[in-house]
Formats: C-alpha cells, sequence, structure tokens
C-alpha cells in the first residue's frame, strides 16, 4: 500500500491512539477480521458502549494501514462462507508494539489515578 | 441510496476504492433490519456519517502529506528555503505595490455613491487654467442656474486661531457649504454633520470636528457636543464629530466650519478661492453635466465680462483628481511588480522542474513499493501549496511593512488615507497569488506523475527529461535576465531624472533657513500700524538671538503656497492679456538677504516703505524682461494688488510653484503698503529666519518672540525650508528607492535562478565532465564551457530586456524630465550589471566542474 514515509515514525510519536484506532487494533491482535466483524468485536468486548460507524471504521482503517499499524490479508478464513467483497485485516508488529505501548500509557495513568485514591486498587 | 452512491465520491479515492462497497454492504445490511421510520433515521444517520468522514479522512490524508512535506523540507532545506524566499519576494513585492495602485487608481471613494461625485472647475484655458477655482457670486450662480446636479457645495481650506483646554493652537479649518456632507452622502460619527441652516448668515456659529482633534484636544469626551470653542475669537458650538477615516477635502483638517458670504464677497466676482464638489443627478453623464455649466458659464460671461470673459467649466469625476504624474508613477510600480513577480515564477518553475527531476528516484522507489501514482501527485501539489503558503504569509508581511514606506506615492489631492490599510482585499490579493503560484507550479509535475502509467516511473522511464528541463530552465533564466533589465533601466532613468530636479535652482537657498507660522487675525490686526508693531517686535528679539543672521515676514513661502496670483495693470504692454499676471507677496525687509534670493539692481524693500510713503515694488528678474525687455525697469510703473507702483529692485525669480512646474514671474511689496483691512488673504504670516547655527536650536527663541509679543497668537508649522525643498522630490525619491528595491530583488532572484541552473546542469553533466577531463580538457576549458553557457543566457535576456525596457521607459517618458528613454549610458549600465550578475551566479558551479575528479566521475557510471 501507500508507503510514502522514508524514515517511519516510532510507537511513542503515535500516542495517544484515538479510542477507535485502539480498540481496532485489539480486535484484529488474536483473528483477523473484516470490517463488520470489527465492529460486532468491539461492540461485544464493551458491552456496546462502543458502537463504530462504519464511517468511523472505515476512515481508521486507511489511516491505520498507511501507517502499517495494520495489513490486508490475501487469506480468507472459511472461503465458502465469505463474502468476496470483504477485505480481512490483521495486526502487523509495528501496530502490536504500538498496541503495547499504548497499553503501557494507560497502565501508567490508571497507577497514578489509584495513588490518588481515584481508582479501585485491584483492577 | 443514489444520494449515498453520490456521496461517497466525497471519500478519498483510495478509501472508497478499498472500502466504499463494504461499506454499501454494511448500510444494506442494517436498511434490512430496519423498519418503517427506523430505515430513514439509518439512512441518514449513514449520510451524515460518511460526510463527516469523508472530511476527516481528507485531513488525516492531508495531516499525512504535510508530516512528508516538512520531512522532506529538513532533507532538503535549500529547496524549501528557496521556494519560500522566492515565493514571499514575488507575492510581497505584487501585494505592495497592487494594494497602493487599487488604493489610489481602483477603488471607490468611500462616499455614497462615489460615482456621481465630480469636481467642477472654472475653465480658462485661453491664460493657461483648466482648473481654476470659482468666486463665491459665480459659484452660487453656477448652483442656481444649472440643472445636472442633485447638490453642489464649495469649500476652502483655511486655518483658525483656537483657544483648547491646552493653551492657544493653529487649526487647520475647511469652509464648507453646510451642504457639503449631504453631497458626499457622508454622516458625523458623534453628533451631527453640518445642516443647510447653519449656512444660514443669522444661524449661530456651529463647528464639526474630526477624530484626531476630538481625541488629541478633547480626550475623544462626548461631553464635547454642545461645547463651545473659541476660534479667532468668536465663539463655536462643537455639533459632531466625523469619523475618522472622513479626509475631505484633504487629510490635515482639523475643523469643519460653514461657509458663509457676505454681499461683498458675492459681488466680487474676481476672488476666485472656492473648489466645487458636486453630485450629478441620475442619469446625467458628465458630458451632459459640462454642457449645462458651459451654458451657465457662457451667460455669466455676458453679466460679468470683467471677471468672468473667456471662463468655461470643467467636470471631472471626483476620483480622476489625481495627477497625471501620480497615475504614471504607481503604473510604473505596478509593472515592476509584475515584473518581480514573473522573474519569482519562472524562479519557482525552474526550482520545481528541477526538484522534480531529483526526486524521480525516489518516486520509482515508492511506487515500486505498491504507492499510487494520484497519491504522490497529491503529495507533490501538497508540497508545493505549502511552501508557497508559508511563502505568502511572508510575502503578505513584507507588503504590509513596505505599504507605508512607499506613502509618500498617494498623492494628496484624493480624500482618502495616507496609506492603504491591510484589509481583507490586499490579503485576499496575497492569498490568490499564493494559490495561484503553488497550484501553478505543484500541478504541472502532479500531474506528470499522476499520468505517468506506473510502469514508466518503475522501470525507471524518465518523466522529466534531462536535456528538455534544461532547455526550459534556460528559457526561464533568459526572461528572468530580461526583466532584470527592464527594471535597471527603468530605475536608472528614473534617477537620472531625480538627479535632474535635485539639481534644479530653486531660486534661494533652503540650507539654515527656519520658518514658522503666525497667522493673525482680524479684526485685531486689521490695521496696519498694529501689524508693523507685532512684526518688528518679533523679528528685532529674533534677529538679537545668538546664531541668528537675519529674519523676515512674507505672505507665503515658495513652493508650500502656489498661488497668490494677481493680474498686471499695465497701459500700453505688448505683452498678451493672458500672461499678465505675477505672483503677490508682501514682505518685510530682509526677506531677500535670508532667502538669499540674489538682489540684481536696485533695493530691498525698506523700513521707510510706509503706507503713506510712495508705494514700491521688488520684481523678478523675469518680471522685468517680460514688461520691459531690454530696458531699465527701475523707476517705471505699474499696478497690481489695487495701488500703483514703481519698481525699485530686481531680484533674481524663485520657483514659486515647485521644482518641477513654470511658475508666474514674481513681485514683493513692502508689508505695510495696502490699505487696512485690505488683502486680508496676503497678510505675511510666514517667518523665515537664517541661522548660523543649527536652524532648530533656535525655534524656542522664535516662540518665546511670539509670545512676548502677543501671548494669544499661536506658532505653527515650525519646519526647515530644506525640508520644503525635499519634499518637492518625496515622490521622486520614494519612486527610485521603492523601484530600486525591485531591481535589487529582481537581481537577487536573477542571481539565484542562473546559479541553480548551472550547478544543476553540472551536477547532471558531472561524467560528462569527467571524460572530457580525462580526454585532456583543461580546467580552463571546463571553466569556459560552463561561463560560455552562463554569457550565452544573459546575452540573450539582455538583448531581449534591451528591446522591452526601450518600450517601458517610452510610456514613462512625461516622468523624466527631458531625460531620453533612450538613454544609452543607462542601458549600458544595466546591461554590465546583468551581465556581471550572470557571471557571479556561474563562479560557483564553475568552480565545481573544475573540481570533477574524472576517475570518479566516471566510476559513478
Amino acid at each position: 500500500m501507500d508507503t510514502l514515509a522514508p524514515d517511519d515514525p516510532t510507537p511513542d510519536s503515535l500516542l495517544p491512539l484515538p479510542p477507535a484506532t485502539f480498540h481496532i487494533l485489539l480486535a484484529v491482535a488474536d483473528q483477523d477480521r473484516h470490517g463488520y466483524a470489527i465492529i460486532q468485536e468491539v461492540a461485544a468486548r464493551t458491552d456496546g458502549a462502543m458502537t463504530l460507524s462504519a464511517g468511523t471504521l472505515y476512515r481508521s482503517i486507511q489511516k491505520m494501514v498507511e501507517l502499517q499499524l495494520i495489513e490486508e490479508t490475501a487469506e480468507r478464513p472459511a472461503p465458502d462462507l465469505d463474502d468476496e467483497r470483504r477485505r480481512y485485516y490483521r495486526i502487523t508488529a509495528f501496530g502490536r508494539e504500538v498496541a503495547r505501548a499504548e497499553a503501557q500509557r494507560l497502565q501508567a495513568l490508571v497507577r497514578i489515578a489509584r495513588t490518588c485514591g481515584l481508582a479501585p486498587r485491584s483492577a | 441510496m443514489p444520494l449515498w452512491h453520490l456521496l461517497l465520491h466525497l471519500l478519498p479515492s483510495a478509501m472508497r476504492e478499498a472500502h466504499g462497497a463494504e461499506m454499501t454492504a454494511l448500510l444494506r445490511r442494517d436498511l434490512a433490519r430496519a423498519r418503517g421510520m427506523g430505515a430513514v433515521v439509518v439512512l441518514a444517520t449513514a449520510l451524515a456519517d460518511l460526510v463527516w468522514n469523508a472530511l476527516r479522512a481528507h485531513l488525516d490524508a492531508t495531516a499525512l502529506d504535510l508530516r512528508d512535506v516538512w520531512r522532506s523540507a529538513r532533507r532538503a532545506p535549500g529547496f524549501a528555503t528557496s521556494v519560500v524566499i522566492v515565493t514571499a519576494l514575488g507575492v510581497g513585492a505584487a501585494t505592495a505595490a497592487f494594494s497602493l495602485a487599487d488604493h489610489v487608481l481602483l477603488r471607490p471613494l468611500p462616499f455614497a455613491a462615489p460615482d456621481a461625485l465630480v469636481k467642477l472647475w472654472q475653465d480658462q484655458t485661453s491664460r493657461g487654467y483648466s482648473r481654476m477655482e470659482l468666486s463665491p457670486g459665480n459659484f452660487e450662480d453656477w448652483r442656481a442656474q444649472s440643472s445636472s446636479f442633485q447638490s453642489m457645495s464649495a469649500y476652502a481650506a483655511s486655518s483658525a486661531n483656537a483657544m483648547t483646554p491646552g493653551g492657544a493652537l493653529r487649526l487647520d479649518t475647511a469652509q464648507v457649504s453646510a451642504t457639503l456632507f449631504e453631497t458626499l452622502g457622508v454622516g458625523a460619527a458623534l453628533g451631527r454633520a453640518l445642516f443647510a441652516a447653519d449656512g444660514e448668515p443669522a444661524a449661530a456659529p456651529t463647528v464639526v470636528l474630526s477624530d484626531h482633534v476630538w481625541r488629541s484636544t478633547f480626550a475623544a469626551s462626548r461631553d464635547v457636543l454642545g461645547a463651545t470653542l473659541m476660534l479667532n475669537g468668536t465663539a463655536h458650538v462643537v455639533v459632531g464629530v466625523m469619523p475618522a477615516w472622513f479626509e475631505f477635502p484633504t487629510r490635515d483638517v482639523d475643523l469643519w466650519l460653514p461657509l458663509r458670504f457676505t454681499p461683498d464677497e458675492l459681488d466680487d466676482r474676481a476672488n476666485v478661492y472656492l473648489r466645487v464638489v458636486a453630485r450629478l443627478r441620475p442619469g446625467v453623464t458628465i458630458a451632459q453635466a459640462r454642457a449645462d455649466l458651459n451654458a451657465v458659464a457662457a451667460g455669466l460671461a455676458r453679466a460679468f465680462p470683467e471677471a468672468n470673459d473667456k471662463t468655461g467649466a470643467t467636470v471631472i469625476a471626483l476620483r480622476d483628481e489625481v495627477t497625471r504624474q501620480s497615475r504614471t508613477m504607481l503604473l510604473a510600480l505596478a509593472g515592476a511588480s509584475a515584473a518581480v513577480l514573473l522573474i519569482a515564477c519562472a524562479n519557482l518553475a525552474s526550482l520545481f522542474l528541477a526538484r522534480s527531476v531529483a526526486r524521480q528516484r525516489e518516486l520509482s522507489v515508492r511506487l515500486a513499493m505498491g504507492a499510487r501514482p494520484r497519491r504522490l501527485a497529491r503529495q507533490v501539489l501538497t508540497e508545493s501549496l505549502a511552501l508557497a503558503a508559508l511563502g505568502g504569509v511572508v510575502g503578505a508581511g513584507l507588503a504590509m511593512a513596505a505599504v507605508p514606506v512607499a506613502a509618500a506615492l498617494v498623492p494628496t489631492t484624493l480624500p482618502i488615507a495616507e496609506a492603504p490599510r491591510a484589509d481583507l482585499r490586499m490579503l485576499g490579493l496575497a492569498a490568490l497569488a499564493t494559490l495561484s503560484t503553488g497550484l501553478g507550479f505543484g500541478l504541472v509535475p502532479a500531474w506528470r506523475i499522476a499520468r505517468a502509467s506506473g510502469g514508466e516511473l518503475r522501470h525507471g522511464a524518465r518523466v522529466f527529461g534531462t536535456r528538455g528541463t534544461e532547455r526550459l530552465r534556460g528559457l526561464f533564466v533568459v526572461s528572468e535576465v530580461a526583466a532584470t533589465i527592464v527594471l535597471l533601466v527603468t530605475v536608472g532613468l528614473f534617477l537620472k531624472a531625480l538627479w535632474q530636479v535635485q539639481a534644479i535652482d530653486p531660486g534661494f537657498d533652503p540650507r539654515g533657513v527656519v520658518t514658522a507660522r503666525t497667522a493673525l487675525p482680524l479684526p485685531q490686526y486689521e490695521a496696519v500700524t498694529a501689524r508693523t508693531q507685532f512684526y518688528q517686535q518679533v523679528l528685532d528679539e529674533v534677529r538679537a538671538t545668538p546664531g541668528v543672521e537675519s529674519a523676515a515676514y512674507t505672505s507665503f513661502l515658495p513652493m508650500v503656497m502656489g498661488g497668490g496670483i494677481w493680474p498686471v495693470l499695465l497701459p500700453g504692454t505688448t505683452v498678451p492679456e493672458d500672461a499678465r499676471a505675477a505672483s503677490v507677496r508682501f514682505v518685510t525687509p530682509g526677506y531677500f538677504a535670508t532667502m538669499r534670493v540674489p538682489l540684481v539692481r536696485g533695493r530691498d524693500v525698506a523700513d521707510t516703505d510706509r503706507q503713506d510713503s510712495q508705494y514700491v515694488a521688488v520684481v523678478s528678474r523675469s518680471f522685468a524682461e517680460l514688461y520691459w525687455p531690454g530696458q531699465d525697469p527701475l523707476g517705471r510703473h505699474f499696478s497690481i494688488a489695487l495701488q500703483e507702483r514703481v519698481v525699485v529692485g530686481v531680484v533674481g525669480d524663485v520657483r514659486v510653484r515647485g521644482l518641477e512646474r513654470e511658475s508666474e514671474p514674481q513681485v514683493y511689496l513692502p508689508a505695510p503698503q495696502v490699505a487696512d483691512g485690505g488683502l486680508a488673504f496676503y497678510i505675511p504670516k510666514d517667518l523665515v529666519v537664517r541661522a548660523s547655527t543649527t536652524p532648530a536650536s533656535i525655534v524656542p527663541a522664535v516662540r518665546a518672540a511670539v509670545m512676548r509679543a502677543d501671548p494669544r497668537q499661536p506658532v505653527s508649522d515650525v519646519q526647515l525650508m530644506a525640508d520644503v525643498v525635499d519634499r518637492q522630490m518625496a515622490a521622486r525619491s520614494t519612486q527610485v528607492s521603492v523601484l530600486a528595491a525591485y531591481a535589487g530583488v529582481a537581481l537577487l532572484l536573477a542571481l539565484v535562478g542562473i546559479h541553480s541552473l548551472l550547478a544543476y546542469v553540472v551536477a547532471a553533466r558531472t561524467q560528462e565532465i569527467g571524460v572530457r577531463i580525462a580526454l585532456g580538457a583543461s580546467r580552463g576549458q571546463v571553466l569556459g564551457l560552463v561561463v560560455r553557457r552562463a554569457a550565452w543566457l544573459a546575452a540573450i535576456g539582455v538583448a531581449a530586456g534591451v528591446i522591452v525596457a526601450y518600450a517601458t521607459s517610452r510610456s514613462v517618458q512625461a516622468l523624466l524630465v527631458g531625460i531620453s528613454a533612450a538613454d544609452v549610458g543607462t542601458y549600458l549600465w544595466a546591461g554590465m550589471v546583468a551581465v556581471v550578475t550572470t557571471l557571479l551566479g556561474s563562479m560557483l558551479p564553475a568552480w565545481r566542474a573544475m573540481q570533477v575528479d574524472p576517475v570518479a566521475a566516471m566510476r559513478a557510471e
């Protein structure tokens, strides 16, 4: 895809991640998913608190592909069940690094909140 | 759904192609699940979501592109800096010049329906005046008898002594018909403007303040309305304050007073001092108005042949009250800025072309990695737009800083501000220039990249050929040199013209002379004896001040006041009637010595020339030669200023009307030789003092002397006579400085253009040069190769430039005070400067070419 930048960004330079981006990374962390599946996965993981609109989803995907956080995969999990229009995405190694960095950032934040008595002792 | 498919096109093409179908499928699924009105809600939400995210996606892509622009600017700072500087100079020059030209020549005047406003003058072309002021009687008759005008108003500049909370002040006033504000369609900012009723003879005196007087003297207090202001000893009620932008008839008006005429004034048709502005009736053209007024004037010529013989009417649009000189100067400036913009554009085109060639390899790599040509094109375009925008911002800043400097080019004859304010028009112009630069030089390379099928670039085919690029860039350099020549020639000619004007002898020596004004008010100083006593006391004290060589009073300073013309009566003279006019000044003894006007024959006016002694006159050499050619003028009699006078002295001629204008012959009369209360306009009020020390250092003594003679009289208009003369050249020197700055910018840009082209040529031909050196070419021959190329480009550019420069110079011939548009010296000088610049620009590339290591160069192959 469009890999324009010869010197790529570091994980830290992308933080903090927009919530939609982080959720998409989490949704494709364990298995490749297509767009609609990502929407469903995010909704399920957050008990419906986060519903990605189609526009937000695909705009985020577009940008994440350009930043090489995720990539399109040619493999289709179950070809007979699959709609051929669907594109599947998987997390890249860089995407994993970025997701990890974001998780650490959030963890550190929670730790601070905890010392201030604003979060429960054990999460 | 058709709307959905249409709006899908708002998405960036890459996103639409990748995800459009899936997004549509998702929407279909949601619609299938919805029931009744639910489907409408689903569709509406989806459409809004689509539009919002399309916008965000474009912003995301732009942000990514800008990040890349920043990175690439850091990698190639030379290119980015050059583009920003070149754009800034081009946009700055164009914006500054066009703002000034727009301000003076194009923009509507700040009055209601300004196109209907006209200036009216008496036309006495047979006597050499096509624009002469009106007498009160003629003005009233023009107003009553013409049918073309909705309203007609007169005004005259004057001044008044005001007693204010801060002490006695001399204020510049405009005496205006009470209908003036209605004619112009302007209201007061505070209170009211003048009404027709204010002009009634029996009305209580009223006054309207200017914004700056209101602020400086009355602390911007709203309580000023209804307050009393003492002007020349008469109480005036303040009725209003005008807006700050209102500058009619001139920029320095402090107060507006209603103009009223006494029956005597209405009878005196020879007393012409009123300027007239009028508003045409709807549908009436200027030509119709002129015909109408000429018919009225013909009637007045029959009724009052003595004053109105051969007098017609001139009607011109108020907007066109710009002298030809101002107009030509501004057009020259606009032309110069267009040349700078052209050079800047040629330079940018050249820079972007070279940049495209240099990036070819990088672009090929990216394409090979899967980048889409359209995406790359977009990025190239973003780069040019971003750099141009940065340059545009700097350029607009430069323009804002430069415009006030060039304010001397704004003529004082127009009722507009001294300099255009930085407003939306100015910034809009800068933005437009910037956008067209960015688009112009980004689009072509972007378009070529977008069109290149991936294969072309991917396989290393050159979208931008080296040879073709070189030729094109050579053409740019030639046009830069040509435009530079045009600017250099113009500057050279204007500079010579300025020197020519500077060399004109004003007829007096302004160095070391300081002047100050004290206008003695009537009726207090109606009697000649009262005035003589005042002058005597002030002059005695001033002359006794250490460092003062001499001092005197005069009616008007030369160049400050060009008028004060009186007909000469001399029975039996053969001088044509139309030429029998002289500029009249009443002076005290010592005026000629103070101004160093040479006394050619006879004597100066003296203390013995009193009101009750014989009336005498000192005349200028041209006056004597006109009326008594080849004869002794001393002892001759003639009548002027209501009295017969005898010539007692002859002095040198003075450029009364200004350095570049013809002046009438001059007549100087002793200050006391006038009837009490007569010729109030000519009462001496300007003190001239010649000092052997710094002239400014004696000003406190002058103020103290006036204070002791009459503490109620203010001292105003303190200035050096040298400054008065310098102001004569202000527009010209500003013009030369501005054009010189433009020429300097042009030279710099041309230098950059030549340098970058040759550097590019040398870099592209390193191998060829290496082979030549390996085959035995000497370093001198390599140097010759580069320099020859530069010399060729310069020669073609100079040749083309000379032709255009000649055509351009002819169009400004009117400003060249006799300097020929084909002045060979100027052209030689301009050509030499351009050639030297070109050679300078070729030095570094030539040196690089000489340093080429043949072995390394060939190994690189």
